[in-house]
């Protein structure tokens, strides 16, 4: 979904650029964004869901022309940016229980419709732990239902507001509270867990997405363009979480970017159960390159032979995903 | 009713200032990109090449004179260090520099821009003896900061090197031309074919209060070897000098060059365009350690010049030369083997480098020479008071774009000495290394490099060899500058920041932090793609 802007070889990576119309740019080069989570927040330095929600409300509410609402499960996100008595959203939104966020959307959306206020958009967000697990049969009854509602999981892999326990997004080895880094086999095994964006497209939904931190123009086109459907949409974005997954701050962003070019988040976008577009990879790298650098894997680097099987079994993930998705491209489609 | 849920007025987080959770913070650098730091000439190659990526063409060529007032001469006769620099080469290309700036000196000939003469004068009378690049330069330079200005050239036209040593295949003289009249045109006086004999006695006579010196180094250095007396020996100045001439060199259809330098070169490929059918250089090292700059032997190749690497010519009698075969040593200097080999050729010609004439200076006792060259202080000083010098006589280091480059500082420490004061060089910042930068942001995107002229049939002319960018070209070219170490509003570090602590001000404004709230993630100065911020530990 990345827009051509071969205009310019210096600005076509970077969120905005000084050459082009402020049309042709993101949102978030935009000095009138609508910054929908706005300063004072408590989230973590250089935390990505943070960042993560503000890209994605901000580009929902400007397809929305302004007309929108946001439902949030509890978690990380709900946590650190409402703690009473301060807010920090600059969106009607609203917060009530961690599994039941899709439900209270259909709510929303259908209360909007009663009302005839159906220009009113509905967002629903949350984290990997309210969506994977927690709120996972509401938002499958909203799938199948077809409710008009944009629902967005931010994933970082584990409960990280509770102390980093493992949710069913958590990959394997990787360590955290509850999948520690001991015995024969640390942290989280092989085999567990769940693909939400394959589970989405199963349920036949108009629109499923993928999409990083790494590429503001891609996240943001997909936001358009699930706006641009009525029904059930779902979009996943990998946010990294320097606390749960142990890596210094300022490398949210390049962690995010890894994670896309190893192949273990593949970006992909697909329309009534079928994928339409993924996003080329031109030079994958090792998926060491992007384990390495956190923590939560640390236990794949201590350099017996036992480890070295696991960081293939990672690697065969890694192949898997690029085979499926046929993510391998060349110098013209790749980025 | 009352409301059955808790209700929150929006922002009310703004209340919370995070900034008090900083341990580091981010703040906005310029750094020296590496292009600048290595143009001897001193222009602010990022600058010009900005303002041409948004198309503000005689901004960039006004930006350019403020350093170099010959760019279209440049733009075909520099060596280019900045490109070896350039920072592109990263990603993939060093960014065609050299090209953008011909492409801005023609437009500028073609569009007839002038520069502005100097607001004030200064009524001070300076004279410039020699109307090379080093000359014209501290000429232009002088006259802009408001200087009366007399150039005095010995020679029937200005140039110098640019003139007598540059062949017109790599410098049409109609630019040279142009850019030296618009020198002049600015108020300069230039006397041509006017000799200084005695200094001292002319600066009294005249009223000069301060003279620079640039003549050069015109004195072709020549080597022993036995030869008959009606063998034909040139040197390599002279022959190209005397391409200007009506009368042009009489080399033969076989000629023999004898050197490994650009002045080599430029001989051989002006003896093939007279006509010589077999023109060979011999050169007593190997490719690799020929001064010669590559581009330069390539397109002598391309023109089937011959290149006899390890030789030496042991004797050059009748038409007949014998040449000594070498072997490079262990520390790469070329040692002889004894073994010989025959060559015939109708003429030898000199390019063994070239010194300065001496003789000049007989009368002024303080200007005596050391090593070859006339020393001078960091203020481009010579051993009198108010004499400056500058170019090839002060420096073993010679090419066209360092003696702009000294012309330049020279006026600016000749204008400071006239007020009483010293030259102040300016503090640089850090040097902006291709580490500081984050790469992943730049898109490969192809050189557009300039056309050369079919071999088979550049040697029939004196036509230039190489042709320049088209306007699409040379924008795209502009654009392709990485902004090295300078904020080029990406708008990276407004849109990463997870605190929306970064206010974009506007187009040409920049950025400003809101310390306030931000937390000291450094996520902007990661994701800054060339550059220009920096993390700093807090103060307690």
């Amino acid at each position: 979904m990345m827009k051509n802007t071969s205009f310019n070889p210096k600005g076509n990576r970077t969120i905005g650029n000084r050459l082009q119309e402020a049309c042709e740019c993101t949102v978030q080069s935009s000095k009138d964004r609508c910054n929908s989570l706005t300063s004072g927040h408590r989230a973590c330095q250089g935390c990505g869901e943070a960042l993560g929600a503000r890209w994605v409300v901000d580009a929902a509410m400007k397809a929305a022309k302004g007309k929108l609402l946001v439902v949030n499960a509890t978690g990380c996100l709900e946590v650190f940016s409402t703690p009473y008595p301060e807010t920090a959203w600059q969106v009607p939104w609203v917060h009530s229980l961690f599994g039941n966020a899709p439900a209270v959307a259909t709510g929303v959306a259908a209360a909007m419709r009663v009302k005839g206020k159906g220009d009113v958009r509905v967002l629903a967000q949350g984290g990997d732990g309210s969506t994977t697990d927690i709120g996972f049969g509401c938002l499958s009854g909203m799938f199948e239902r077809n409710d008009d509602v944009l629902y967005v999981c931010y994933d970082n892999q584990a409960y990280m507001n509770t102390g980093v326990q493992r949710s069913s997004a958590t990959p394997p080895t990787a360590s955290t509270a509850t999948t520690p880094s001991m015995g024969h086999e640390p942290g989280n095994v092989f085999g567990t867990g769940k693909n939400l964006p394959l589970l989405a497209m199963a349920h036949q939904i108009p629109y499923v997405a993928t999409a990083s931190l790494s590429d503001t123009r891609d996240l943001e086109a997909k936001v358009e363009r699930a706006m641009s459907f009525s029904g059930a949409r779902y979009l996943h974005v990998l946010v990294p979480c320097p606390l749960g997954w142990g890596y210094v701050p300022n490398d949210t962003i390049r962690l995010s970017r890894l994670a896309v070019q190893c192949g273990l988040f593949p970006l992909f976008e697909a329309e009534d159960g079928e994928v339409t577009s993924a996003t080329k990879i031109c030079e994958p790298c090792p998926v060491e390159d992007y384990l390495k650098p956190q923590k939560r894997f640390a236990n794949l680097f201590k350099g017996d032979k036992k480890s070295d099987k696991r960081l293939a079994q990672m690697q065969a993930i890694a192949d898997a995903n690029i085979r499926r998705f046929d993510l391998l491209g060349d110098e013209e489609n790749c980025k | 009713m009352k409301p059955f849920a808790t209700v929150l007025e929006a922002g009310t987080s703004l209340t919370n200032k995070t900034g008090s959770w900083r341990i580091e913070r981010p703040s906005y650098v310029n750094r020296l990109p590496p292009c600048n730091k290595a143009c001897p000439a001193g222009e602010n190659i990022q600058e010009w090449l900005s303002l041409v990526e948004q198309e503000k063409y005689e901004d960039a060529w006004r930006e350019i004179v403020k350093h170099n007032p010959m760019p279209a001469i440049m733009g075909r006769v520099c060596y280019h260090p900045c490109e070896n620099a350039c920072n592109r080469v990263v990603v993939d290309n060093p960014v065609g520099i050299n090209s953008v700036e011909q492409f801005l000196g023609d437009m500028a000939i073609r569009e007839g821009w002038y520069f502005a003469p100097a607001a004030k004068s200064s009524g001070k009378k300076v004279l410039v003896i020699g109307a090379g690049p080093a000359g014209l330069s501290a000429a232009h330079h002088l006259a802009q900061l408001g200087h009366k200005v007399t150039i005095k050239e010995s020679q029937k036209k200005a140039g110098g090197m640019m003139r007598y040593g540059i062949p017109q295949y790599r410098l049409a003289r109609k630019v040279l031309d142009a850019e030296i009249k618009r020198i002049v045109k600015q108020g300069v006086d230039l006397q041509l074919g006017t000799k200084v004999s005695d200094l001292n006695v002319l600066m009294k006579e005249e009223s000069f209060e301060a003279v620079f010196l640039s003549v050069g180094a015109g004195k072709a250095r020549t080597t022993p070897f036995p030869t008959e007396k009606d063998t034909r020996v040139f040197d390599a100045v002279s022959v190209l000098r005397d391409m200007e001439g009506k009368d042009k060199p009489d080399l033969g259809k076989r000629v023999a060059v004898y050197g490994g330098g650009n002045a080599a070169l430029d001989v051989a490929r002006t003896a093939k365009r007279l006509g010589a059918k077999d023109v060979t250089i011999i050169y007593r090292r190997n490719r690799e350690k020929m001064p010669a700059h590559d581009f330069e032997v390539e397109e002598a190749l391309e023109e089937k010049i011959e290149i006899n690497f390890l030789s030496t010519i042991k004797s050059y009698q009748g038409k007949k030369i014998t040449l000594e075969k070498m072997a490079l040593d262990k520390s790469g200097f070329p040692q002889p083997t004894g073994k010989t080999e025959r060559m015939e050729a109708d003429c030898v010609v000199l390019a063994l480098g070239q010194g300065v004439d001496a003789e000049l200076f007989d009368g002024v006792d303080a200007l005596k020479m050391e090593k070859g060259i006339i020393p001078v202080d960091e203020q481009m000083m010579t051993a009198q008071e108010g004499v400056f010098a500058g170019g090839d006589m002060v420096s073993s280091f010679r090419n066209v774009t360092i003696s702009i480059g000294h012309g330049k500082k020279a006026a600016r420490c000749m204008d400071a000495w006239l007020r009483g004061q010293k030259g102040a060089s300016s503090k640089k910042h850090d040097l902006a290394s291709s580490d500081r930068l984050n790469t992943w942001y730049y898109e490969k995107a192809p050189r557009r490099n300039r056309k050369l002229a079919d071999p088979a049939q550049r040697t029939d002319s004196f036509d230039e060899v190489i042709k320049g960018l088209s306007q699409t070209d040379a924008l795209s070219e502009a654009r392709r500058c990485l902004s090295c170490g300078n904020c080029f509003e990406c708008d990276n570090c407004y849109g990463v920041c997870p605190d929306n602590a970064i206010k974009k001000l506007g187009k040409g404004k920049g950025f400003e932090i809101n310390y306030d709230y931000c937390k000291g993630c450094g996520l902007c100065v990661a994701e800054c793609p060339c550059g220009a911020m920096e993390m700093t530990p807090e103060e307690n």
